[in-house]
């Protein structure tokens, strides 16, 4: 039992023990609602890690699955008044159950995916670049896994000198982070944000050797990978004079916030800068219907609800409809819906249904994945209703 | 003692293979709820209807195995501890809302509905559903039916049992019952109010019709500091003495005060000894008046630092730390107990008085939250398990505590149900030929004694409820 004990050092006992087992979170957390389990619910997990690392329940592979049917979500712990780690004990968790399981070929495939593509800039620059051919050449189902993804555009570049003015009198100095994915997926979103910004009197700098944050591996319980990263990124932030690390996907942020001791306070969401500092009027009204879907990593995981609604609403002409639970997650969580597909499709069928009620034409979001996951819900029920992410809304606003 | 694969078989059979948990290692994560007792189930099965219901009920009947139902398991008694083993029957794949009748203002739902979502459902033809305990996002309206829960607005609105208007529920044979239904009167023998409170000792209720009511269209919400928690409770008196029923009356002292805001940054003065949270509700011109008596009756007692919430998100925001008080003293230590005695509202002070002394005794911390309104305590005594030879002091300081309340001419519990930790004092405030009142209705709707065995009831075998020793706990304290 001591070597149990051993192995699951990176939990924290005094972590554990915030837990005072009075289930506030059981219904903010999406997987329970779906089964009504105490074993996929946030108190079920603690109290089995809680186990594990007591040795008292033996590690085996079907309860390591109550860990893998976790979103990551980390629902739980906002509602939680005991202020319980969730996120971090989970990924922690996650970390040590990669290290105690025998090896299955997903997770294997999984980690390998994220270390040898998605870490590495120029490798996953190239799989965008098939991905974009395959799509227009009309042989998406060889490339494409569980989810559909987006219709690939031209990537994402950031300006010559890697340096974007501000537009009038520059007020700030802004780093911006360009990120693995997104500038593949949705090259729009930074295009839109970046232009914000610079509206906004930032001057945009993007730092060239900037490398993935991280965040897809810590959440996939890589915590070594994504330590390899982190050092990376400091060497490049480390002795730059920037006021505010400027991140628009809600994953990366939260990451940062957490995992990046050094960028502390510095680490802001686009949505959470741009209230901070404030945007020029509005140009033009946008005659829409729209509903807001907090991202887990935004809503949750960085407390960050109004911004992004006050920046909706703050754009003539703009409807915000409210759905019944805006802040329940939509399944995407990251790698979770090509790992749990299953899980995922139940989760995101509640959802959808929920964004139905508000009649709404554009579902607007702040995180790549949310986006993907949303889309392709969309997609099979031939809906037409569609997902933009927040700054793409609000700058239609100051287009001419 | 397992149950033999045959039994399983028959579960499996009854509500589908991957409803039933059979799984040694698994069914240690269902051992506990919110209270601090602990005991592993035999089996865990989630029924999607009555019928399945029934159908597991049928089988644990032949095979005399108990039967435990269990909503989201925040219950504070240990209501849902399967202490004799058997069947943990867990409702909350049953969480449909079957119907909303905005013209007779009734609900009829399934008992897995959490009750912040019958709320939120009702709001859309602006109704409510009144009672409102603190776990009211997690708590399941079964579960407040089982053990007729109150909440801060039960002091003006009433607890679970004036809501509900009927039920449907299966007894022990399997057999499946409508009681009461859509009218405030309990026409015929009020089997339902019997049923409301019974702790799943008498059955298992499979179908709830509820009252719903009018959004109030004026509420005023007011939070009020007091230099010592004395002159708090002597303020409650003066209060009610002075003829106002507001909507909630809510105190906290010191000690919660800390740990709430440390969550929620709500605005409570964390140098106050106590605070009130005081809330009326009506048309405007009536919270308007109400509000103001209740002010002046404050300012009287020693109230200081007055603050009415400007909005609808300020008010949310105070009732967040205060539903969120007794999870948030997890800052402080990482396990609670607690009992929820009520006494006479005169009796505040007193009662105050005596539970710090016992926590000085025991050298525990106590933190108090409570609906002061109707003189219901929660003192929770704060503890860490990975202190040695805690927990027999934390069980008397309960104990003493419950007993000062008793001989104040209180109650064992306003709200949270006896369950397993206050069946051993039951005799204290019951006869025998009381007591034996009950085990007769027991026994004429439970022949065998499968609903929820141990519960309510005094146990011979079982002199004090004696906390440690007892699964879950026991291997909790070993470890640590």
């Amino acid at each position: 039992m001591t070597e149990a004990k051993e192995i699951f050092a990176r939990l924290s006992d005094d972590d554990l023990a915030t837990c005072v087992h009075c289930g506030l979170c059981l219904d903010a957390c999406p997987t329970f609602r779906q089964t009504g389990l105490e074993t996929e619910s946030p108190r079920g997990r603690i109290y089995l890690m809680t186990q594990w690392k007591r040795g008292e329940i033996p590690f085996t592979e079907d309860q390591a699955r109550h860990i893998d049917l976790c979103l990551g979500c980390r629902t739980c712990e906002a509602v939680c008044p005991s202020g319980v780690p969730y996120g971090r004990i989970i990924e922690a968790g996650r970390s040590e159950v990669e290290r105690l399981r025998r090896p299955a070929p997903k997770h294997w495939l999984a980690r390998t995916a994220l270390r040898q593509i998605v870490a590495k800039p120029r490798r996953l620059r190239t799989f965008g670049a098939i991905t974009r051919t395959a799509q227009t050449l009309g042989l998406t189902s060889i490339v494409s896994s569980g989810r559909q993804l987006p219709k690939l555009r031209e990537r994402f570049q950031p300006p010559p000198g890697g340096i974007a003015p501000a537009i009038g009198a520059r007020k700030h100095r802004v780093a911006f982070l360009v990120g693995c994915v997104m500038p593949i997926l949705y090259p729009q979103s930074h295009e839109a944000a970046v232009r914000l910004l610079q509206l906004a009197g930032c001057e945009v700098w993007f730092p060239r050797a900037e490398r993935c944050c991280g965040a897809l591996l810590a959440h996939n319980g890589d915590l070594e990978g994504a330590e390899r990263l982190r050092d990376a990124n400091m060497q490049v932030y480390r002795d730059s004079n920037f006021e505010a690390l400027i991140v628009d996907s809600a994953g990366c942020g939260s990451h940062l916030k957490d995992f990046y001791p050094e960028l502390k306070g510095r680490v802001k969401d686009l949505t959470e800068w741009l209230a901070e500092i404030g945007l020029p009027t509005p140009q033009r009204e946008v005659k829409m219907r729209v509903t807001y879907q907090d991202a887990c990593h935004l809503a949750h995981a960085q407390r960050i609800r109004k911004q992004p609604r006050d920046l909706i609403r703050a754009i003539p002409g703009v409807e915000l409809v409210e759905m019944r639970h805006p802040d329940i997650c939509c399944g995407a969580a990251g790698l979770y819906s090509t790992l749990e597909p299953e899980m995922s499709a139940r989760i995101l069928r509640e959802k959808l249904e929920d964004v139905a009620s508000t009649r709404a034409e554009l579902i607007v979001t702040a995180n790549p994945g949310c986006q993907m996951q949303l889309e392709s819900g969309l997609r099979a029920q031939g809906s037409t209703m569609r997902v933009e992410h927040v700054a793409e809304l609000m700058v239609r606003a100051f287009l001419h | 003692m397992a149950l033999e694969k045959a039994v399983i078989e028959e579960l499996r059979r009854a509500v589908g293979r991957e409803h039933v948990i059979d799984s040694k290692n698994d069914l240690r994560i269902f051992e506990r709820d919110a209270s601090i007792e602990g005991a592993v189930p035999d089996a865990v099965v989630l029924p999607a209807n009555t019928a399945e219901v029934s159908s597991v009920i049928r089988v644990a009947a032949k095979h005399r195995i108990p039967i435990v139902p269990r909503g989201a398991g925040t219950g504070l008694s240990g209501g849902a501890v399967t202490i004799h083993g058997g069947i943990a029957l867990q409702v909350t794949r049953m969480r449909r809302i079957l119907e909303i009748d905005p013209i007779a203002q009734t609900a009829l739902v399934e008992p897995g509905v959490v009750n912040q979502e019958l709320s939120l459902a009702a709001a859309a033809h602006k109704l409510f559903y009144a009672p409102d305990p603190s776990s009211q996002k997690a708590c399941t309206i079964g579960g407040n039916a089982a053990e007729n829960s109150g909440g801060p607005h039960c002091l003006y609105y009433g607890v679970t049992t004036n809501h509900v208007l009927g039920m449907e529920v299966v007894f022990a044979d399997g057999s499946v019952h409508w009681v009461s239904g859509d009218s405030p009167d309990r026409i015929g023998l009020d089997l339902c109010g019997v049923l409301v409170g019974s702790e799943g000792t008498l059955c298992a209720i499979t179908k709830i019709k509820v009252r719903l009511l009018r959004t109030p269209p004026s509420v005023a919400t007011l939070l009020a500091a007091f230099p010592t928690i004395e002159a708090a409770s002597q303020a409650v008196s003066a209060v009610i003495g002075s003829g106002i029923v507001p909507a909630a009356l809510e105190m906290m002292d010191q000690v919660c005060v800390g740990a709430v805001e440390a969550h929620y940054h709500a605005g409570y003065p964390t140098d106050a000894g106590a605070v009130l949270l005081v809330e009326v509700d009506g048309i405007p011109e009536s919270t308007i008046e109400l509000m103001a008596a209740v002010r002046a009756v404050l300012s009287q007692n020693q109230g200081y630092a007055m603050r009415e919430a400007q909005s609808p998100a300020e008010r949310d925001l105070l009732w967040a730390g205060r539903k969120g008080a007794i999870g948030a003293l997890g800052r402080i230590k990482p396990n609670y107990y607690l009992h929820d005695g009520v006494v006479p509202r005169s009796k505040l002070p007193q009662i105050l008085s005596a539970v710090g002394e016992i926590g000085i005794h025991y050298k525990l911390p106590v933190a108090n939250v409570f609906h002061a309104g109707d003189g219901n305590l929660h003192p929770n005594i704060l503890f860490d398990l990975r202190e040695r030879d805690v927990l027999p002091q934390v069980e008397s300081a309960g104990e003493e505590m419950l007993r000062a309340v008793v001989e104040l001419g209180g109650a064992l519990s306003g709200e949270h149900g006896i369950g397993l930790e206050k069946s051993a004092f039951m005799p204290w405030v019951y006869s025998a030929d009381d007591l034996d009142a009950m085990q007769r209705v027991k026994v004429a709707l439970d022949a065998h004694g499968i609903m929820n065995p141990g519960k309510i009831f005094p146990d011979p075998k079982r002199k004090h409820a004696q906390l440690a020793g007892r699964t879950g706990l026991a291997i909790e304290a070993k470890w640590w």
